[in-house]
């Protein structure tokens, strides 16, 4: 089988419409075929592994995926439901069923005792598929409502590095400043400290992160920039 | 009309040849509050786009089940021309952003937002001819910061026939005082036209020639605009993870 060479260096800088490769490959995510040419649909790093071509993007919002733990702000609430935005192209559901023990009795009760609006929760996709909104639930060890500490915004696409390999600059991160930290896939990070400044201080070093994201030796400036802050 | 546009060196009045774009230069990334953003000094025409989404369609019932809606806002600033613009969408304002969004539209991959919207604002800041084409070309930029999947880029350009001669990137006085005016999208890679609109009259030798031309200049625009992606994530790109 003749096969023509990739047209990409590993981990080149791509931009939508760029032709990516030519011949018997499997386009990955971020990346379209018209029958044997592969194309970019983002602007991002090229990568190709065992035959699959990827493009890792460098922007995007979050694509909601079942199984993973999101943090959302409630943003509605209806009879049995809650609204939340997870940051994604649609609006997260957490039925009361899925968060309550007992089933809610709408004639005694109002979900807002419950979950009032601007509050937000820690919670887990169950079901997504693009035509309905992705549904949630908090029934699981770990998850529900967060009820003290710092919650900060990052990219969606940072989040693999704010964990870092094997889980190493995430766990780097808590022992160094005793906090207790949870990363949301759709970038939104919980953080709960001894008190306010630690909690900044964590604040801090992810920002730090976001910016440096593409760069080597951060676990280790990190570290760094985590003891020298400290007093 | 006894007024030259075209000097008799061949030049224009601004003393481009006339095969040449004036001098163009994208930013990217230029608002915080928006998803993506891009902005553009070409000649002296200015704009500024702003893309948020895909997001929930508000009001709901212009939610799509199979596909996102896409809005498109042209807008001049009151202060763009030199005589004050009304501040209202005028019927040139409305047509520009039905063409800008059509001219965008193909290159986005609309079915994989169902029932969502993305909205593109482009906010024109002084206007100096081809303004449909600047926005539409820095508009494709913003869609690609902002992350939204898209087969290619869009880039844009307009012909004109000033004094008999075809011109390439028409500016506000040939736009005023030529025969004729032709706008064109389209998608470089894929060498597929998105937009193409005519004002005035031309011979079928005369518009096959504009065409030529007008895809030339896309290919110049096209690589104005992957030289302003590339430098504005290069330092993205030199290590990850």
């Amino acid at each position: 089988m003749f096969k023509i060479p990739i047209n990409f260096g590993t981990r080149q800088l791509v931009v939508p419409g760029f032709l990516l490769a030519e011949g018997k490959y499997e386009a990955g995510p971020n990346v379209y075929n018209e029958g044997d040419k592969f194309y970019s649909t983002v602007i991002g790093l090229a990568e190709l592994r065992n035959n699959v071509v990827t493009v890792i993007p460098l922007r995007g919002c979050y694509i909601p995926s079942v199984g993973d733990v999101v943090i959302g702000k409630v943003v509605d609430v209806i009879t049995t439901a809650w609204m939340l935005d997870i940051r994604s192209p649609w609006l997260g559901v957490l039925f009361a069923k899925e968060h309550l023990s007992k089933p809610l009795n709408v004639m005694k009760e109002d979900a807002r005792d419950y979950l009032d609006i601007g509050e937000m929760i820690i919670a887990k996709i169950i079901s997504f598929d693009r035509t309905k909104n992705p549904a949630l639930t908090t029934k699981e060890q770990g998850l529900g409502k967060i009820q003290r500490g710092t919650v900060i915004e990052v990219d969606p696409t940072r989040v693999p590095r704010i964990i870092g390999k094997k889980g190493s600059m995430i766990s780097m991160l808590k022992k160094d400043s005793g906090c207790q930290i949870y990363v949301g896939q759709n970038g939104r990070i919980w953080i709960s400290g001894k008190n306010r400044e630690d909690e900044a201080l964590v604040a801090g070093a992810i920002k730090k992160i976001e910016a440096e994201a593409h760069t080597t030796g951060l676990t280790d400036r990190i570290h760094e920039y985590l003891i020298k802050n400290r007093m | 009309m006894d007024k030259k546009l075209i000097t008799e060196d061949g030049r224009r009045l601004d003393g481009r040849r006339f095969d040449e774009l004036r001098p163009i230069k994208f930013q990217i990334g230029v608002l915080k509050n928006a998803d993506g953003s891009a902005y553009v000094e070409w000649g002296r025409t200015k704009i500024l786009v702003g893309v948020f989404g895909p997001r929930e369609s508000h009001p709901k019932h212009l939610a799509m089940p199979d596909r996102c809606l896409i809005r498109a806002r042209y807008h001049m600033a009151p202060f763009s021309v030199e005589e004050r613009k009304s501040p209202a969408p005028s019927r040139r304002e409305i047509e520009l952003s039905k063409v800008i969004r059509e001219a965008l539209e193909p290159a986005i991959f609309v079915e994989l937002f169902p029932r969502t919207t993305i909205d593109i604002f482009a906010e024109v800041l002084q206007a100096d001819g081809s303004t449909r084409c600047a926005a539409i070309s820095t508009a494709a930029l913003a869609l690609a910061d902002a992350g939204i999947p898209m087969r290619d880029l869009v880039s844009s350009v307009a012909v004109a026939k000033v004094d008999g001669s075809l011109v390439l990137d028409v500016m506000d006085a040939e736009d005023k005082l030529g025969d004729s005016d032709m706008p064109l999208a389209m998608m470089p890679s894929k060498n597929l036209v998105t937009l193409i609109q005519m004002d005035g009259l031309l011979t079928h030798e005369e518009f096959v020639k504009s065409v030529e031309l007008a895809k030339k200049g896309c290919m110049e625009v096209y690589a104005k605009q992957k030289e302003a992606l590339d430098s504005h994530f290069r330092i993205a790109s030199k290590e990850e993870v």
